[in-house]
């Protein structure tokens, strides 16, 4: 059942991605003040919103984890955190790179940039952490606390660019009240957040099946060293 | 609009795929190395069961 919902999503989510994409780059005009580099928004916008919805998740089933000290709550937490790792850091690159083009800088410390990347760092940490407790309660206990806390910053982020002047465009999209963009511009950046959502549902269900696999082995290890 | 521009666009688009395929290899790595050790410890714990007996 697993599998075929793992090869159900991949496929639906590669035709979207390709025919996107194919929007993106021979339908979608080039942005009148930036040109061919705004086209970067479609990976990186859907990444940073798959990222937030991820870490939210996760901070769910964390808390689930606190409640019930299921050990399978804390696998699903960090499966779907570090999953969500993963597309904050694609969003921090074409980010960068957008940066590059349209600031003339790679970086600048200013309060999105900053408090994104605060947030990822505590998601490496996140992960750090779990390598160095050794003790499985002890760290989904540490772990989730982490998790929860770590949403804060997530507000931050999605909050700074209302909330200070900042070199970071401010909100553009329509569901923020931006309206920067024509609806026609706009669809496939949702389309791609649809496909991002498949993609990363995918990679939580292999990496969760993953840690359940630890689980396994943690407990036949204990077993093996019972004789 | 400059050539750099486009040659930008391609290094995003790049950079966003080779994390995802990078990430990708990086779970099939660890399937294959989880799969050996969970058979490695199933066969421990099968041996110390026959020892058991």
């Amino acid at each position: 059942m697993r599998l075929k919902i793992i090869l159900t999503l991949s496929v639906i989510a590669g035709v979207i991605l390709a025919w996107d994409l194919h929007r993106i780059f021979l339908q979608v005009p080039d942005e009148a003040n930036q040109g061919a580099i705004f086209r970067i928004i479609y990976f990186h916008v859907p990444a940073a919103i798959t990222s937030f919805t991820g870490f939210y998740l996760a901070m769910f089933s964390s808390i689930g984890y606190l409640m019930k000290k299921d050990l399978r709550l804390d696998s699903v937490a960090a499966s779907i955190n570090e999953v969500s790792l993963a597309f904050a850091s694609i969003t921090l690159c074409t980010g960068s790179i957008w940066g590059r083009i349209i600031w003339g800088i790679w970086w600048t410390w200013d309060p999105r940039l900053t408090s994104f990347f605060v947030c990822w760092l505590i998601y490496v940490g996140y992960f750090m952490l779990r390598r160095a407790v050794d003790d499985p309660t002890a760290r989904a206990r540490l772990s989730a606390v982490l998790s929860i806390f770590a949403c804060v910053d997530i507000v931050l982020v999605w909050k700074s660019i209302e909330w200070f002047r900042t070199q970071h465009p401010g909100p553009v999209l329509e569901i923020r009240g931006g309206g920067g963009m024509a609806p026609g511009m706009e669809a496939p950046l949702w389309w791609n957040f649809l496909a991002f959502l498949m993609l990363a549902t995918v990679l939580i269900l292999i990496r969760t099946r993953q840690e359940t696999m630890k689980l396994e082995i943690d407990a036949l290890r204990r077993q093996a060293h019972a004789f | 609009m400059s050539p750099q521009n486009y040659t930008f666009m391609f290094y995003g688009f790049t950079v966003a795929w080779l994390i995802v395929i990078g990430y990708v290899i990086s779970i099939a790595l660890r399937e294959k190395r989880l799969r050996e050790e969970l058979d490695r410890v199933k066969r421990m714990v099968e041996e110390g069961e026959g020892t058991r007996r």
